[in-house]
């Protein structure tokens, strides 16, 4: 069970595997994720699927090392498995009835935006990706993106790869020159939501962003994930995770998702020491 | 000739200075003299009272008269044939209000510690007992439990015994639900409910975990597998939250979530990879069993100080008795006839303080509750760093809204009739999805229904 049928580093950081999980498989929809634990007495933490094929029951999930348990996650091998995998949690994005769609990743957060700008292109909407990287050498999906996009700006903070600058200025370049989205989906660090979000709600355009909190048990039970949309506590498991981003309440999330930094930086350098020693 | 000590044969416990310190249980049982002893208080009357105060009708004079004998194990057969989970209920069942409420015994004095007695029949059993569960000759009948809960594990081993096959699916990676999540360490050791699962596994049962049934199965996906019924257990659910300014900020926990933590995912141990805020002084509002267990792990996580923050009077406190007594042996302080108003935080949204207003008990409400007031003017602030908010759940919406044509009270919980049937042929439900936040007893009382009232409809299929 959980078996890792296949692992392959997109760079540095960012790694992808392959999940046999039949049951998740056969009922994953884009914008649904799942919880993993590592190893028995590990974390749980949620990552949103990022691919799955019903027909060989696998899920993949992309990922990238930012502490402890991803670093322990990312030491596993083809043909380990993992402890407990559990899922398709939350709603699946809702993209019935678009024809004209601005997708924005950024970071590894384009590992989530990716199948959704699959399933728009599949069902025939119009897609115009918008994808950021820090640099050049933490760009992934260049050839998926390409094969679902009607259009791709690609961007970087240094100017190495595709246009030096923010995502948020190719969408308003996007909207300035003309381009109608029914709607932008905004998927990737925080702080970029919220700037993707300020810029948008300028211009009237909808928009829905995919929250990625912490989370304990993931199925509704423990709270942990919530978050504030319009004034109302929403819990990002059962209630999201896509919200309509003109309505979150983003720095409060911001601070939420600090709240076990220090907890986090011990731990990481525990574990980094840990499979140094092993190696 | 009985014993016509007045009073129960005191409990064995660990120093309440010594055990807020660390999550070994509080209690340590009877030895076997103690147990024969407290025994021999039990008149054997002819009403037998206690057992009609039983949520599982436990024969209860009828073992204990074989306590009092010293045959513990012809003792513990007699609670295993109503109970699945003695050392379970021993442990948690508030005996107070159920069977010691009706002992003829605390007419003149205390009830026979009838709760002590079933935990050391359970506990004798377990150490002596080599005898593995055997799996019943299997009818040919398929039935699915969601949910590892108490009422879901009743429910299972009942079916199981009478030779069904029965699936569990449970959401998390481990089975025993609130018996595991919830409950703490201290006051219910988790190799105890380990120990029940395996027994239900030895009998058959398939236990698969990571399964959250209306994501992956649904129930009418369920039926389409060949399972024959299907019992929904899924507890509680969703935590509430007060509704006041600050609750979200960093140092804010549900009940829930702070247990979960600090149970399941064993965050109190130095080597866990799950953090918990080990917080300066905590607040807990609430006064139920929940709300004493997330103040003593408080306690225990090395928290200076801990209040209980309720607005009602001790009196109306929904917590046992043994559990509120406890916690105040502890170190618990109590805030009581006080009602939250706000929670305050620094520029980072740390929690740094709680305002709180007084209250007074007014006239009473539709069931008789005299109703907390406010007192005008009458606030204060709490210096807390850490709030647990231990105020009850509204159920996971998972279910209902996946499973079409089964019913569901406004509030959310599953409608079921006194078998646990619901409105749909075949589906059944029971414990907290139904009740709404209850007690491990309670649920199992409707497992056990349930398992009663399935068995009869395949049946006659």
């Amino acid at each position: 069970m959980y078996t890792i049928l296949k692992k392959q580093e997109l760079n540095p950081t960012v790694t992808r595997m392959v999940i046999e999980a039949p049951e998740i498989a056969a009922k994953a929809k884009p914008g649904q994720f799942i919880l993993l634990i590592v190893r028995e007495g590990g974390e749980r933490i949620p990552l949103t699927i990022a691919d799955h094929d019903r027909k060989a029951g696998t899920v993949t999930i992309i990922f990238q090392i930012v502490g402890a348990t991803t670093r322990l996650l990312n030491a596993m091998n083809e043909g380990e498995s993992l402890y407990a995998f559990v899922g398709p949690m939350g709603k699946p994005t809702a993209i019935e009835g678009l024809r004209k769609v601005a997708v924005v990743g950024g970071g590894v957060g384009c590992a989530i935006a990716y199948p959704v700008a699959k399933e728009l292109h599949e069902q025939g909407c119009v897609v115009h990706s918008i994808v950021g990287f820090r640099t050049k050498d933490l760009v992934i999906l260049e050839d998926e993106f390409a094969a679902c996009s009607d259009k791709v700006a690609a961007m970087s903070d240094d100017g190495t790869y595709g246009t030096k600058g923010l995502v948020t200025d190719a969408l308003r370049n996007l909207i300035e020159s003309g381009e109608k989205y029914d709607e932008v989906i905004a998927i990737g660090p925080l702080i970029m939501m919220k700037f993707v979000c300020k810029l948008t709600k300028e211009y009237g355009i909808k928009t829905v962003i995919s929250m990625n909190p912490i989370m304990i048990d993931g199925t509704g039970m423990c709270g942990c994930c919530r978050l504030t949309v319009g004034g109302e506590t929403k819990f990002a498991c059962v209630d999201g995770p896509d919200f309509d981003g003109h309505q979150v309440d983003f720095d409060e999330t911001m601070e939420r998702a600090r709240q076990y930094k220090d907890f986090e930086r011990a731990r990481d350098e525990h574990v980094c020491n840990l499979l140094k020693g092993a190696n | 000739m009985p014993n016509m000590d007045p009073k129960k044969c005191p409990m064995p416990a660990q120093e309440p200075q010594v055990r807020a310190h660390n999550f070994d249980e509080v209690t340590l049982g009877y030895t076997p003299e103690m147990a024969v002893n407290e025994a021999k208080r039990c008149l054997n009357c002819p009403t037998h009272p206690c057992t009609g105060g039983c949520p599982v009708a436990i024969k209860i004079p009828q073992f204990i008269k074989h306590v009092a004998e010293g045959d513990f194990e012809e003792a513990h057969q007699v609670i295993a044939q109503d109970s699945a989970l003695p050392a379970v209920c021993g442990r948690v069942c508030p005996q107070e209000s159920q069977c010691e409420k009706y002992c003829v015994r605390g007419i003149k004095g205390e009830p026979v510690g009838i709760g002590r007695l079933e935990r050391f029949v359970a506990d004798w059993h377990r150490a002596h007992s080599a005898e593995k569960a055997k799996a019943a000759p299997h009818n040919g009948h398929r039935v699915a439990v969601v949910g590892s809960g108490p009422s879901g594990l009743t429910c299972a081993g009942d079916l199981a015994r009478m030779g069904y096959s029965v699936t569990i699916f449970e959401a998390l990676h481990v089975a025993g639900g609130v018996l595991m999540y919830g409950i703490p360490e201290f006051r219910l050791p988790k190799a105890i409910v380990q120990k029940e699962i395996d027994g239900l596994r030895e009998m058959g049962v398939d236990v698969r975990t990571n399964m959250v049934v209306g994501r992956v199965e649904s129930v009418d996906e369920l039926f389409e597998q060949g399972y024959e019924a299907v019992f929904i257990g899924t507890g509680a659910g969703l935590p509430s939250f007060m509704k006041i300014p600050g609750e979200n900020f960093k140092g804010v926990y549900s009940a829930n979530e702070f247990l979960t933590r600090v149970n399941l995912m064993k965050a109190y141990r130095e080597d866990a990879d799950t953090p918990v805020q080990h917080a300066r002084r905590v607040a807990v509002v609430g006064g139920g069993n929940v709300a004493m267990d997330a103040a003593r792990c408080a306690l225990r996580l090395g928290a200076e100080e801990v209040s209980i923050v309720y607005r009602r009077s001790r009196e109306e406190m929904p917590a046992r008795i043994e559990e509120v007594e406890h916690a105040e042996e502890e170190g618990v302080q109590f805030h009581l006839l006080v009602a939250p108003l706000e929670i305050l935080g620094d520029e980072h949204k740390n929690v740094t303080g709680m305002r709180c207003q007084r209250m007074e008990l007014g006239a009473p409400d539709e069931k008789g509750r005299r109703r907390p007031v406010p007192i005008p003017g009458d606030e204060y602030t709490m210096d807390v760093d850490c709030v647990v908010i231990a105020i009850g759940t509204t159920p996971n919406p998972l279910i209902r809204s996946t499973t079409k044509g089964l019913d569901t009270q406004k509030w959310g919980g599953i409608i079921a009739d006194d078998d646990g049937l619901t409105s749909r042929q075949g589906v059944y439900a029971g414990g907290d999805a139904v009740t709404g936040a209850a007690t491990v007893i309670l649920a199992m009382g409707a497992g056990k229904k349930a398992a009663t009232a399935i068995d009869k409809y395949i049946r006659s299929k």
